[in-house]
């Protein structure tokens, strides 16, 4: 295979990879967030105590989470069409990666929430605070380092996930990968579908951990 | 309701400015459910808490005094009895009500709970960001109170970049945001060094003088009580066991807890040598071990040159403290001397006289 074209494959399925990606590392974290809230502060005692609600929501985010992504992305096809009009291609690969993205940033957000701490909630509670002015005040911005790192390993884990909807025809890096690397044997591809992930992730990782740095302001720094 | 609310405020009768701050009756508080894991945190608690005043509540760790602090912003709920704020039944409210009476209430921590990211500026505006205040009202307000705790330098500062001593400050600052009543604070020099929690203690005083804010306490250390606080409340598993004047409490302990608590200041200790030596009967030879504590009035007269002259014996001085308790000289001397029956009928007259206190401890050989 020519440089050029070799190029030219990459640069389409790198573009596929970040659309997933970015699609759906945003409205799952658009969605999954709010549940990761809901998870945090509804338990017996809490904010916004819904026992019971916690632990269906709960029970989902579990079964959602356990289901292996290859199973998820074939068993909600009726859902992909529904929603997409197609079961096949990269928009139509979106769905089942935000379904999946959903329960994984809703658990990452949860603990990261949990981690502030309890006498904040207090403190805030003694100044006349309301639960919501509570989580946008105290822990939504308390948590907000441990959130980005959240976000940062969703993100490269929808990278690994996007490997997998060529299954469905949703194309990106991954399935370059598989189709000419391994199916045709061509190990020039697969070593350069390796490369650009392991840049794209080492990006990713990096920025975010450099805003997660930003926003702690617990460590002193003099 | 409202109005009527607001005319009572404006012209209070005579007795509603003497009726106290906080008022807890016969209040009673168990966690847990019916049965074997229920726990009583407090029991049939009576006191009340003067306007204007700093009242101190001290106990061991266990006692309850977490619990009935948090009774008074209504963080817990009393099981049975009512804790009355300003007029106010705290176990009455709504929630939105009790919102209401939260801003009107400062509180400070052990840990201080300051936002991590927030700069101490930002900290102090939470709570009238949450009161809903506007930007430039926040501005107005929290210089001044940072310039109050002595922290106008350091508005931009995160609680990283702070001292235990100044975090401290920042949590004061917060809590004055909102003009508050009442001011209640929770073992809020528990975690500080004894220099720092002098200085603490020290901005307490001054606030609780210049803004006429009643203060509240809850602590361990007999140290912070009898340095800052008039009143003293002594409570025990769930129970107020002593009260009163801290002065007189301190001085004139009554319950066995009360003077464990105490140990260390109520009066000299005796050195353990002479303790172990200490007979509860005079020999043919021995001294009589003596307390001598003097305050008020008798604190300031040089009655031990006296009393050396009116016995005619030696007097030995055993142990001592000089010492002030809620802004009251207070003195405690272990003296000996001669148990012969002269003397001694000599010390009783003596002591009659000049009205100090005495205890005879025992005698040596």
């Amino acid at each position: 295979m020519s440089p050029d074209m070799l190029f030219n494959l990459l640069l389409k399925a790198l573009s596929q990879t970040l659309q997933m990606v970015a699609a759906a590392g945003l409205i799952g974290s658009l969605i999954g967030l709010p549940v990761g809230v809901f998870l945090a502060t509804s338990g017996k005692g809490e904010l916004f105590p819904a026992p019971v609600s916690n632990r269906i929501i709960g029970a989902i985010v579990n079964a959602a989470r356990s289901t292996p992504f290859i199973i998820l992305v074939v068993a909600i096809i009726p859902f992909t069409r529904l929603v997409t009009g197609t079961s096949i291609g990269t928009y139509a690969a979106i769905v089942p990666l935000t379904v999946a993205t959903i329960p994984f940033v809703a658990r990452l957000a949860e603990a990261a929430i949990r981690e502030v701490d309890k006498g904040l909630i207090e403190a805030a509670r003694a100044m006349g605070a309301t639960p919501l002015q509570i989580v946008f005040k105290v822990l939504l911005a308390e948590a907000k380092p441990g959130l980005t790192l959240a976000l940062t390993l969703t993100l490269v884990s929808l990278v690994g996930y996007s490997a997998m909807v060529g299954a469905v025809g949703g194309g990106g890096l991954g399935d370059l990968g598989i189709r000419y690397g391994y199916q045709r044997f061509m190990p020039d591809v697969m070593l350069a579908v390796v490369v650009v992930l392991i840049v794209l992730v080492q990006a990713i990782q990096s920025l975010g951990d450099a805003l997660a740095r930003r926003f702690d302001k617990r460590s002193r720094k003099t | 309701m409202k109005l009527a609310h607001a005319a009572a405020r404006s012209a209070p009768l005579p007795q509603a400015e003497a009726a106290p701050m906080v008022a807890f009756e016969a209040v009673t508080k168990r966690f847990g459910s019916n049965g074997q894991d229920q726990f009583t945190a407090l029991d049939g608690i009576d006191l009340s808490v003067a306007r204007g005043a700093i009242t101190g509540i001290i106990g061991r760790s266990g006692a309850g005094k977490s619990t009935l602090i948090r009774l008074v912003n209504g963080l817990e709920k009393a099981t049975s009895g009512r804790v009355v704020v300003d007029g106010v039944e705290v176990g009455g409210l709504a929630e939105s009500g009790l919102r209401d009476l939260r801003r009107q209430i400062g509180m400070i921590f052990q840990h201080f709970n300051l936002l991590s990211s927030r700069t101490a500026f930002e900290n102090v505006a939470l709570p009238l960001e949450i009161a809903g205040l506007g930007r430039q009202a926040i501005r107005n307000k929290v210089g001044p109170l940072l310039d109050l705790v002595g922290l106008g330098d350091k508005a931009g500062r995160y609680p990283s970049e702070l001292s235990g001593g100044q975090k401290q400050r920042v949590g004061i600052a917060r809590a004055l945001a909102t003009s508050p009543k009442l001011l209640l604070s929770d073992e809020a020099t528990s975690a500080l060094d004894p220099e720092t929690t002098q200085s603490i203690l020290a901005l307490l005083k001054q606030i609780n003088a210049e803004l006429g804010l009643t203060v509240l306490l809850i602590t361990h250390e007999m140290e912070v009580v009898k340095t800052i606080a008039s009143d003293v409340a002594v409570i025990d598993r769930g129970k107020i066991i002593e009260k009163g004047r801290t002065f007189d409490v301190f001085t004139d302990p009554k319950q066995e807890t009360t003077r464990a608590l105490l140990s260390g200041l109520a009066g000299a200790k005796l050195p353990e040598a002479i303790a172990r030596k200490l007979a509860a009967t005079p020999q043919a030879v021995s001294r009589a071990v003596v307390r001598v504590t003097f305050f008020g009035e008798t604190a300031q007269q040089p009655l031990i040159s006296k009393l050396i002259q009116e016995l005619g014996s030696e007097v030995n001085i055993i142990a001592g403290t000089i010492d002030e308790i809620a802004g009251e000289p207070y003195g405690s001397l272990v003296i000996s001397y001669a148990a012969t029956p002269e003397v001694l009928a000599r010390a009783e007259r003596f002591y009659r006289e000049t009205g100090l206190q005495t205890e005879v401890l025992g005698y040596v050989a």
